[in-house]
């Protein structure tokens, strides 16, 4: 069986609608909101600052910690069961694995930087979402940083590769279904993460590689566009 | 020589090619990626000739050698103060820094510097591995008595002071306050209650506003219409 339509009738290498918002959270030194269609992921950075226990201070480099959360009433009906769980510690994990390249750490040594990631709405694509907002959070945050990160993730539905799939096309029945996040340094089309969930073969994985690629390259002018707007505004007073 | 991608005062993001060629130098808050140069922060550009630099946008305070800051107490030990910097980082101030006087051994150091002081000290000396010490002899290092103290965005500080002091020492005559601006974002201001809080609010604005050009001039016109309202 082939899938031929997309259920939201999308284009195969269509992004769902994106939004990006900088400097949503004052308290925070930095933040940012993006927006996936549905998915929406908030990222606050507080930071650097000094990290206690002292056993965990490392006196050679700073220390990121990334945070991810999905709200309680964020899924798609059912409660989404509130506190860390082993799924929010590993995409906490692989978020801010993604994120590490970027980020000059000999700029905090001794010290931390604080990444929160909060979902308040999910439709797939949670762990892209959450990395595209953070790595905006941390831009207005004044990090020194190399690039932006931009992700997405790229499914194969029956024989046919996609570009970010939503929450109805992960959960399709009748046909095989594999999710692959990405996340690229779109300067140099470096991955930063890439995970799997479903079979694909050598040939599929590297098509995928190379859709994420050019899908974060769109993925890359929103968040660069919305990190401009922020000091836009004041200009044109 | 090829020309830069930008322009003088552009807003720039982490990645953005800057120049192509090996005509233009890296500075500050730039880096060197192959033939191009691309911004490694946040910031605003300034060309001067052949280096391109960036001025940061945003950011916490990260100690530089030289800088006057308003620090505050946060312990005493045997031999000085510990010294809250507004950084990820403490730091020292060591007795023989901090006065000359005679201080007997074993003297109750509150009694010079107590908890929770704040204290305009300069910054003659940071590690690599960021560790400050601090020194109070210099002209305008003190402690600070009366008045109130606030913090803000550090990197909006040289904006606060302007060119060679213009703005401030303009909010300082407008508003009859004395004001002591450190450079990581902790700013003094001692007055009459009614117009330290003016000068805060003025403050707050240049602040929110910190990219609009000619703000002195804003500022003051603000400021001097106040001022006549009252009268």
């Amino acid at each position: 069986m082939t899938y031929s339509k997309r259920l939201d009738g999308r284009g195969f290498e269509d992004i769902r609608e994106m939004e990006a918002k900088v400097g949503v959270v004052k308290n925070a030194d930095g933040s940012a909101m993006f927006r996936m269609g549905k998915t929406i992921a908030y990222a606050a950075v507080y930071g650097p600052k000094d990290l206690y226990p002292k056993f965990l201070q490392d006196p050679e480099r700073g220390i990121l910690r990334v945070n991810y959360n999905m709200m309680p009433f964020s899924g798609m009906g059912d409660r989404v069961r509130p506190g860390p769980s082993r799924r929010s510690r590993e995409i906490g994990m692989v978020s801010k694995n993604a994120l590490l390249p970027v980020i000059n750490l000999t700029d905090f040594k001794n010290a931390v930087v604080d990444v929160f990631i909060e979902l308040p709405q999910t439709d797939a694509g949670t762990r892209c979402a959450g990395i595209c907002a953070a790595s905006l959070a941390l831009a207005d945050a004044g990090i020194t940083m190399r690039d932006l990160v931009a992700s997405v993730s790229i499914g194969k539905i029956g024989d046919k590769l996609v570009v970010d799939l939503t929450y109805d096309e992960e959960a399709i029945k009748d046909m095989d279904v594999a999710d692959i996040p990405v996340a690229v340094i779109p300067s140099t089309g470096e991955i930063s993460l890439l995970q799997m969930d479903g079979i694909i073969s050598k040939e599929e994985i590297t098509e995928a590689i190379e859709m994420a690629k050019r899908a974060c390259v769109k993925i890359n002018k929103v968040q660069v566009d919305a990190l401009k707007k922020k000091f836009e505004v004041k200009k044109n007073e | 020589m090829t020309e830069p991608k930008v322009k003088d005062n552009d807003v720039v993001v982490p990645g953005e090619e800057l120049a192509s060629g090996m005509g233009y130098l890296p500075g500050q808050g730039t880096y060197r990626d192959g033939d191009k140069i691309r911004a490694n922060r946040l910031g605003l550009v300034h060309i001067d000739g052949r280096a391109i630099k960036l001025v940061p946008l945003a950011g916490r305070y990260l100690p530089k050698s030289g800088d006057v800051i308003i620090g505050k107490v946060r312990d005493v030990t045997y031999s000085g103060w510990i010294i809250d910097t507004n950084s990820a980082y403490r730091a020292m101030l060591s007795l023989k820094d901090a006065t000359n006087a005679y201080i007997r051994k074993g003297a109750d150091l509150t009694k010079f510097y107590s908890f929770g002081d704040y204290v305009v000290v300069k910054i003659f000396n940071v590690t690599s591995q960021n560790l400050i010490d601090l020194s109070m002899k210099g002209p305008g290092l003190r402690k600070l008595e009366q008045g109130r103290v606030i913090t803000v965005d550090p990197s909006k500080v040289p904006r606060i002071i302007g060119k060679e002091g213009s703005m401030v020492s303009m909010i300082k005559t407008q508003t009859n306050c004395r004001i002591t601006v450190g450079q990581n974002g902790v700013i003094w201001i001692s007055g009459e209650p009614k117009n330290e809080i003016m000068a805060e609010g003025v403050i707050r604005k240049i602040e929110r506003e910190a990219h609009v050009p000619g703000l002195t001039d804003k500022i003051k016109k603000e400021l001097e219409k106040t001022n006549k309202g009252e009268q």
